[in-house]
């Protein structure tokens, strides 16, 4: 028994998503706001199936906010968000996340181990045990981010970056077609970015779609191939090569203003 | 002067074993709260049951336990989701939400008991805070003999019995969705993404706490049970790193908390020369607290004195440079 | 049978039925006054629930006060020896659940429920010893736990009044630094602020209050002095200096009420009535309240997102796309729409629309810095958010050129 809401021809959504299909996500006028301020506002967005996408953007753009309105963790305002042509609830089983490394108590008392594991619940469903197959899997999850040595590993013992990589290998346990991560990037170490990067490269091999809040600006172009720039809007989208230019990307972070008219001095200081 | 093996098994033995149990399941769920950081939720809901018990009695008229039973429930599954009606929808921290509503719930409880009172039903606030573990009473055996006799058995008093099936629903329960429970308490997000209902699984172990809480409440009082849901699950935290670990091991403390507190509580006078017995449930509450306090001090790895020893041997490691902070 | 009962409540209310009664009611008010002055502070620094540790953990300390009164043959239960032992063990278990808290794993929430449950647990036990002592005077313990108007002394009704007004006065001198504190603890450190100090200070006065009150309200409910009426106060407001007014104002308000009614029906416990009214006074606020109440809330997001809605399906229609069905009975109803077309009507909300959307697009693009400043843009019409110097520039640079 499969967990709830989930209808039984997702099951074969995978196979059937080819080059002309619906693609892997497909955001239309989605707002979102806490009260009455916006902090998404009229996003369009389809993501091109395959690939590393990076959604970029100053901080407070609404980045994170993106992700968690595409996986209903957010309520909208307005607007839809599909997953291979379907509404998300009836794709889970083709979703993976990578939350940010700080939303959850690192002093819980369980394995590396069985929070990989965690990313096999979804296929397992409800009363069924975590049989040795899908340790097996999550053990070998592990070991593609060069982490088996620490499976039995309590995960407040773990360093900042062993942790992140913890987290991606839950996400590969999933075996999901498209994966949406949150800064997997942040605040690590060199041994975890080139093993965060190497699951990227395979991931894409394979003809996952990866949907990454990326912050270092540097690194897009070497990482990714699409990149979505926000502020809000989308202010630009495309190939990387097109859409990470100084204009566009000065767009994005507001860099260069425009020239304020002298009716405008006055919500200026009221802004700063 | 030691009691015969009679009075014992009359007197003693039920109250000991409705303790035992009552120990054991709230240790059970405690674990749940204390990993959500919800330990306060034991506190609100054991205190918002009253109105529910009272309006029970007063709906039925007797002191049947049923319609007690069914109406503290439904003031504990009222309680929850005010408490987070208000938390979310009145964006207060969940702490002072579920200081709001729990004591308007106690105070409207206390309101009903005096009005019923007055209509000259005899129920009082203080056998809910305390509860009547003196007064449980097992009369089928006559000593250790008749035990073999499976009459005695059935007689056994129904608080015993109650208990009994909430402890059995607890482990039953824990054992089913123990995955879903361990993902929901862990990553609530992620288990939301996977298709698991976190939201339900809160209001479940609510109503788990609740239900244990209500059975409990009889035989040993709320403030024991606000003691057993959070210091056996606390001091285990502070002895192992892993759940399962965790679970059993809180489960063992809050026995052992209840064998010991019941028996200072019963026998610590008698021993001392005096004729009376303490308060029993007071005396498992300070068991637990005692428990929990010995965890702090010696606890191997979370311990304040075994932490202090695993820094000087650090300390004394070839190439130390500093200790790594246990607490985030 | 109404009527004597309603003279005689406003009798009560308006301090004209005997100087007992009027300093009794007095006594309450100011005690709900302090409780919503201080828990309006502990509320932001989230130490609500601390102060439950607190009450509960003050039994054990008043039993012990008492069996020491009784081994030094002190004739009669007395209330400041009870009250110096309520202190004593109330701050052992204060400091106990900030141990436990700070070195230890444990989270606060289960550090205050162990300290709570425990020490309650000893209190009772200590209640049982006396109670086979035999001791006499024993029965006003009890009226520790759920509290009791009726008993109160004249002098005692003075004294709480008196404490509580200072309380509410320490406050009020300690606004500022009060201020920084629940605000940003870790700025107010760097800044050279003695926070540590403060924040005794602000427990300290915490624990006045409870102690205070534990005579009227009792220890299980006394919490509710504190938290209730900042919880309520803050749906109607968003500054702090009005918070901490309209806390107190609930507070005293609810002592007032409460303490008028149980004068009126003796054998009600006091600290019930008084949490239930000052729970009335949180669900009026939680439901009714403008500025944060569910009621106005609820009208705020279901404007917002018909906006949207209709906003979109206006769009839709004037670039030649179907509105969903859902919207287009609203839009009928608007008259904006008649057999799927849009009417004259419709056609210029519709172009409204979509220049709103062109605009904000644009002063999106522009101005992002700018946004901060502006709660409700990109949902008003820009007219009435933006000057007009500013909408005109936005128009001729989105102009279709």
């Amino acid at each position: 028994m499969q967990y709830l809401w989930r209808t039984p021809g997702s099951r074969t959504a995978p196979e059937e998503a080819s080059p002309i299909g619906p693609p892997p996500l497909e955001i239309r006028g989605l707002t979102v706001a806490y009260h009455r301020r916006p902090v998404l506002w009229n996003v369009d967005y389809a993501a091109p199936p395959g690939g590393l996408i990076a959604v970029v953007g100053p901080n407070g753009a609404g980045k994170s906010t993106l992700i968690k309105a595409c996986l209903g963790l957010v309520p909208s305002v307005s607007g839809s968000v599909e997953v291979f042509g379907r509404p998300i609830a009836k794709q889970r089983r083709l979703i993976g996340y990578v939350p940010q490394r700080e939303s959850v108590d690192w002093d819980f008392p369980v394995s590396a181990l069985d929070v990989v594991a965690m990313g096999r619940y979804g296929k397992i469903g409800w009363f069924r045990p975590v049989t040795r197959a899908h340790k097996e899997a999550a053990l070998h999850a592990l070991e593609r981010v060069g982490m088996a040595d620490f499976a039995k590993r309590q995960i407040g013992q773990l360093s900042g970056g062993q942790q992140q990589r913890v987290f991606l290998a839950r996400a590969l346990a999933q075996e999901a077609q498209l994966y949406f991560m949150d800064e997997p990037f942040a605040g690590v170490d060199a041994a975890t970015e080139r093993a965060v990067l190497q699951v990227l490269r395979d991931l894409d091999a394979a003809g996952r779609t990866v949907i990454c809040v990326h912050h270092d600006l540097q690194t897009v172009s070497d990482y990714f191939d699409h990149a979505l720039l926000l502020n809000t809007r989308v202010v630009a989208q495309g190939p990387v090569a097109r859409v990470m230019t100084p204009d566009l990307l000065s767009r994005t972070y507001g860099g260069r203003p425009m020239p304020a008219p002298a009716a405008l001095g006055a919500f200026g200081a009221e802004a700063s | 002067m030691m009691p015969d093996v009679q009075e014992f098994l009359q007197i003693d033995a039920p109250a000991l074993l409705a303790a035992v149990l009552a120990c054991a399941a709230c240790a059970l769920v405690g674990n749940f709260l204390v990993l959500r950081r919800q330990g306060m939720m034991g506190d609100a809901v054991s205190h918002a049951i009253l109105p529910g018990i009272v309006g029970g009695f007063l709906v039925a008229g007797t002191r049947e336990t049923l319609p007690m039973m069914l109406g503290a429930l439904a003031a504990a599954a009222l309680a929850g989701l005010l408490i987070e009606a208000v938390r979310r929808l009145g964006r207060l921290e969940s702490g002072a939400a579920m200081g709001v509503v729990f004591t308007v719930m106690f105070a409207a409880g206390v309101v009903m008991i005096e009005q019923a009172s007055a209509g000259g039903i005899d129920l009082d606030a203080d056998c809910v805070l305390y509860g009547q573990l003196e007064t449980i009473l097992w009369l089928a055996p006559t000593g250790w003999a008749s035990l073999a006799d499976p009459a005695v058995w059935a007689a056994l008093p129904r608080e015993v019995l109650t208990l009994a099936a909430v402890f059995a629903l607890c482990v039953a329960l824990v054992g089913l969705f123990y995955k879903e429970l361990k993902i929901t308490t862990f990553d609530p997000a992620l288990a939301s993404t996977l298709g698991i209902p976190a939201g339900l699984f809160h209001y479940g172990v609510v109503l788990l706490v609740a239900a244990t809480a209500i059975a409990a409440f009889e035989a040993v009082g709320s403030i024991l049970v606000i003691a057993m849901l959070i210091a056996p699950p606390a001091a285990a935290r502070l002895l192992t790193d892993r759940l399962a670990a965790q679970i059993l091991l809180s489960v063992a403390l809050g026995v052992l908390a209840a064998l010991v507190g019941y028996g200072a509580a019963a026998f610590g006078p008698m021993l001392l020369g005096a004729s009376h017995s303490l308060n029993a449930a007071g005396m498992i509450a300070v068991a637990s607290g005692l428990i929990l306090a010995l965890a702090v001090l010696f606890g191997p790895r979370h311990g304040l004195l075994g932490r202090r020893r695993a820094v000087g041997r650090l300390r004394a490691a070839p190439g130390f440079v500093a200790p790594e902070a246990q607490k985030p | 049978m109404i009527d004597p009962m309603f003279e005689e409540a406003l009798r009560i209310l308006t301090f004209q039925s005997g100087f007992n009664s009027a300093v009794v009611v007095a006594g309450t008010a100011a005690l709900g006054l302090a409780g919503g002055t201080v828990g309006t502070f502990l509320l932001l620094r989230r130490r609500a629930l601390v102060s439950d540790a607190l009450s509960h953990a003050t039994l054990p300390g008043i039993a012990v006060a008492f069996l020491v009164g009784a081994a030094l043959g002190l004739p009669e239960r007395s209330l400041p020896l009870l009250l110096a032992g309520a202190v004593a063990s109330g701050v052992v278990g204060l400091l106990t659940v900030q141990a436990l808290s700070r070195f230890t794993r444990l989270t606060e929430d289960s550090a205050i429920g162990a300290v709570l449950s425990v020490f309650f647990g000893l209190g009772v036990v200590l209640l049982s010893v006396i109670q086979n002592l035999e001791l006499g005077g024993q029965a006003g313990l009890k009226t520790f736990i759920l509290g009791q108007t009726a008993a109160m002394a004249q002098g005692e009704a003075i004294a709480i009044g008196l404490l509580a007004a200072g309380a509410a006065l320490a406050v009020a001198l300690l606004f500022k630094e009060l201020r920084v504190l629940a605000f940003d603890p870790g700025f107010a450190a760097v800044q050279g602020w003695p926070v540590g100090a403060l924040d005794l200070a602000l427990m300290g006065l915490a624990t006045l209050v409870t102690v205070i009150g534990l005579q009227t309200v009792g220890l299980i409910l006394v919490v509710a002095l504190l938290i209730i009426p900042p919880a309520a106060a803050r749906f109607w407001t968003d500054r702090l200096p009005a918070l901490t007014l309209i806390a107190a104002v609930i507070g005293a308000l609810s002592g007032w009420l409460g303490a008028t009614l149980s004068a009126l029906l003796p054998k009600l416990p006091a600290g019930a009535v008084i949490v239930l009214v000052a729970g009335g006074f949180f669900l009026l606020s939680f439901l009714f309240a403008p500025a944060r109440g569910l009621v106005a809330a609820a009208l705020r997001q279901g404007r917002l997102r018909l906006t949207f809605a209709e906003r979109r399906a206006l769009t839709d229609l004037l670039d030649g796309r179907p509105a969903e069905s859902s919207v287009a009975l609203w839009l009928r109803l608007r008259g904006y729409i008649q057999d799927g077309a849009l009417t004259a009507a419709g056609q210029t909300a519709a172009r409204a629309a979509a220049r709103d959307r062109r605009l904000w697009e644009r002063f999106l693009a522009d101005y992002p810095a700018l946004l901060p400043a502006h709660a409700n843009w990109g949902v008003d019409p820009i007219d009435s958010v933006l000057p007009g110097d500013m909408v005109r520039l936005l128009e001729e640079r989105s102009a279709p050129s």
